[in-house]
């Protein structure tokens, strides 16, 4: 694997090349820098990425790739010289709060591992059962009305997966929003959106299909936050059943 | 219950949106771009005539979309039912929508560090078969792309971005393979030319364009040179569905300047090859520049043409080279049929019967520096040309500038330049740059408009009357092709290094080009 930050790894190993006296001694080393970085990020970054790495005026940090910082020594430059022809710009600070700033950073896109109840491999047969392929692309295949899971388990957290299949409409992704749109010549359409400005508004049905309006051209142009086109599953699943497909999306990580 | 009743309308059907057959029959809807050059034969003309040379002179601009890079913007954007497909620099590529130039999509590759690429990390644009987008990238890894959502479907690596590959072409897709060629020529590749399957990514053939020990063609080089004897393959070719041939020219020798570490005519670098696609056999090939020492790249886009010639009908290839000849190939045979200069050359005092070129020998560089036309940017380069049926000319923009070379070393070390020369401007004159029409079965020069510097667009032609271009000052223009009298101009504010395209939305033409920052497109009013 050449490229994309792993959502886990050795942090901070690769980037500060700490002096290993004995195995204790290294992890409080590594639980100061990462303290440092915590600080660091905060005073440092927080105001254009968020206090969680969320993003904001910056990018959001909270994913387990980073577009522009591919590898660890990537992460690096990028924080110590900023990114030309943007507005993140370099940095005054000693390589050493560089790299701590790094493994900070590294941290707020990790899913932390969870004691996962379920069978994986049942649960490949239930999400197969369940047809969710029809909606969700997993591995080049399926709808793409829902999010695409080829890399689920490492942007969610068991609990969260969940929630949503049992609860879909109160873990909503965010920035999805279904729309009810109704055309001055009478169509009634119902989608989520995929991108708006002042004047238009392209949505997709829930065929996949994408269309694009002028919003003068639309009667009724009705956003439903917190709606979502997938149903409970709390009442097809077992608990184990639920266990199961939970245990198995968790185990989607990417191509690695 | 609701839900339960939306979830009945939820199959998504996975549509072969662009399969093979359109590509093949692109010509039938001129209202889309579906492949880099309009068309196989690469002719980049259009037989759209809406805005024609009676109206252009109203043309505005419809929706501009703007990038974040800074690099060289040379996307030739894919337009299919509605939605526009653009590559940005470096290796990012997005999905417009056609009415409003609103983003459907984004796809944004992390980079590793350490990338070379010699003239910028640019990108010239995508592909489209079947329900899939297809990307090259600076780190040489070609991607599939789910055309609805761009999401990745495959990543695989072509090859090793730390030895100088990389992919800048637009792939080209042909029935059941995307043909994807390599760059590198500056940093001592062996180049190739690479066939890949659609679903899987799983590579096909390979056909190097460097032979290997036992290959016809290996004695060309001397000793171990053709280890890192170039040739690379970086601008789109051309294919003829019926004589079943891929065209595709390839790319300098390496060290460009240096002549005498790899002795020999250096095939096939400096080449068109016609490769039978199901296998990557070569069929024939035709060396335009044995043995080139002035790093003249004979990567330009092949445009097949079918005309009478010497009092008999005959399947064409046309290539206004980047060396300054103008080029008529037999593209069954590769036999060499016209050769002319198009722009001032001092390389050659000639070419032979053959089409072998008569060196100059005074323009090879050396220590004190040694004169030549074009200097190492070209005549032409990897901007298209253009072909029009409704006049019978072809277009092509023209370089007029020299350099001064002075001989340095080569010592090849992986990932680093492998040129050998460097170069000196000339002072005392600007150098020059034309938007050329010239006769296609001679070359002989019929109209040319002057632009202030030489440019680095790429042109179209239509059934309007029209052939559009752009200068390096921003200007993005359209021109009678009969006469070549300017006919409207729009100052986009930034050079225009790219291929303009022309396609219809809800039964208007438009125009896009890409500029400086921005991709633009032009209407008619309403």
């Amino acid at each position: 694997m050449r490229w994309g930050v792993a959502a886990g790894g050795a942090i901070g190993v690769a980037l500060v090349p700490l002096v290993v006296l004995s195995a204790p001694t290294v992890v409080t080393a590594q639980t100061a820098e990462m303290e440092q970085g915590k600080r660091l990020y905060e005073s440092q970054c927080g105001s254009c990425h968020g206090p969680l790495g969320n993003g904001g005026r910056g990018a959001n940090l909270a994913q387990p790739r980073l577009r522009r910082a591919s590898d660890d020594q990537a992460l690096f430059n990028i924080i110590r010289r900023g990114i030309p022809g943007t507005e993140m710009p370099g940095s005054p600070l000693t390589p050493r709060q560089v790299s701590s700033i790094a493994a900070y950073v590294k941290t707020l896109g990790r899913v932390e591992p969870e004691d996962i109840p379920g069978d994986g491999r049942r649960g490949e047969a239930v999400f197969a059962a369940l047809d969710c392929a029809r909606c969700h692309t997993l591995g080049g295949r399926g709808g793409i009305v829902g999010p695409g899971l080829d890399d689920i388990g490492a942007r969610r957290s068991a609990a969260h997966l969940r929630e949503a299949l049992l609860d879909p409409e109160a873990s909503v992704p965010s920035g999805f929003l279904q729309l009810r749109v109704v055309t001055k010549d009478g169509r009634a359409l119902t989608g989520f959106r995929v991108n708006e400005d002042a004047f238009s508004i392209q949505f997709r049905d829930l065929s996949g299909r994408l269309h694009s309006f002028w919003k003068y051209e639309l009667d009724v142009l009705e956003q439903q936050w917190q709606r979502s086109p997938m149903g409970s599953y709390a009442a097809r699943l077992t608990s184990e059943q639920t266990d199961d497909l939970v245990a198995y999306l968790v185990s989607l990580k990417g191509a690695q | 219950m609701k839900t339960l009743v939306l979830m009945l309308v939820l199959a998504a059907p996975a549509a072969a949106q662009v399969p093979y057959a359109r590509i093949l029959d692109a010509a039938s809807e001129p209202g889309n771009w579906l492949t880099y050059s309009g068309s196989y034969g690469a002719q980049r003309y259009s037989t759209l005539a809406q805005i024609n040379r009676d109206n252009v002179d109203r043309l505005q601009p419809a929706w501009i979309y703007q990038i974040r890079s800074l690099q060289k913007f040379e996307v030739s954007p894919l337009v299919v039912d509605g939605v526009m497909y653009i590559t940005e620099p470096p290796s990012d590529a997005t999905a417009l929508d056609l009415r409003t130039g609103r983003p459907i999509w984004r796809y944004r590759r992390a980079l590793p560090e350490g990338i070379v690429t010699c003239c910028g990390q640019v990108n010239r644009g995508v592909a489209l078969l079947d329900d899939q987008v297809f990307l090259g990238t600076v780190d040489a890894h070609l991607v599939a792309l789910d055309a609805r959502t761009g999401r990745v479907r495959w990543d695989i690596e072509v090859a090793d971005y730390a030895m100088g590959h990389a992919v800048t072409v637009a792939p080209l897709a042909l029935q059941d393979k995307i043909i994807v060629g390599i760059a590198g020529g500056e940093y001592g590749i062996r180049g190739f030319l690479d066939a890949y399957d659609p679903t899987t990514g799983e590579r096909l053939w390979r056909f190097w364009t460097v032979p290997g020990p036992g290959e016809p063609g290996h004695d060309t080089w001397s000793g171990d040179s053709w280890e890192r004897g170039g040739a690379p393959t970086w601008v789109t070719g051309a294919y003829d569905p019926e004589l079943d041939l891929l065209y595709w020219g390839t790319g300098n020798p390496g060290p460009d300047f240096i002549g005498e570490v790899r002795r020999g005519d250096n095939l096939y670098s400096e080449s068109l090859i016609a490769l039978d696609p199901d296998t990557g056999t070569l069929q024939w090939y035709f060396q335009f520049l044995p043995h080139d020492v002035h790093d003249y790249d004979s990567t330009q886009v092949p445009v097949l043409l079918d005309a009478e010639l010497g009092g008999e009908p005959r399947q064409l290839v046309l290539f206004p080279n980047r060396n300054g000849f103008y080029y008529v190939l037999d593209r069954v045979t590769g036999e060499f049929l016209v050769g002319q200069p198009f722009a001032r050359q001092t390389w050659a005092l000639g070419l032979d019967a053959d089409g072998r070129p008569i060196e100059n020998p005074e323009t090879i560089p050396s220590t004190d520096g040694a004169l030549v036309y074009p200097d190492d940017d070209g005549a032409a380069n990897w901007y298209s040309p253009s072909y029009s049926p409704q006049t019978n000319l072809i277009y092509q923009n023209v370089r007029e500038k020299g350099g001064i070379y002075y001989r340095a070393d080569a010592t090849y070390e992986p990932g680093k330049i492998y040129m050998g020369a460097s170069r000196r401007g000339v002072t005392g004159e600007d150098p020059k740059g034309f938007l050329r029409a010239l006769h296609p079965l001679t070359g002989d020069l019929v109209w040319e408009v002057e632009v202030h510097s030489p440019p680095w667009a790429g042109l179209m032609s239509t059934a309007g009357g029209l052939v559009f271009s752009g200068t390096m000052e921003g200007d993005f223009f359209a021109a009678d092709a009969l006469t070549g009298d300017v006919l409207w101009r729009f100052q986009t504010g930034g050079p225009v290094y790219a291929n303009p395209i022309t396609y219809l939305s809800e039964g208007r033409q438009f125009i896009a080009i890409a500029a400086g920052s921005a991709l633009l497109t032009f209407a008619l009013p309403e």
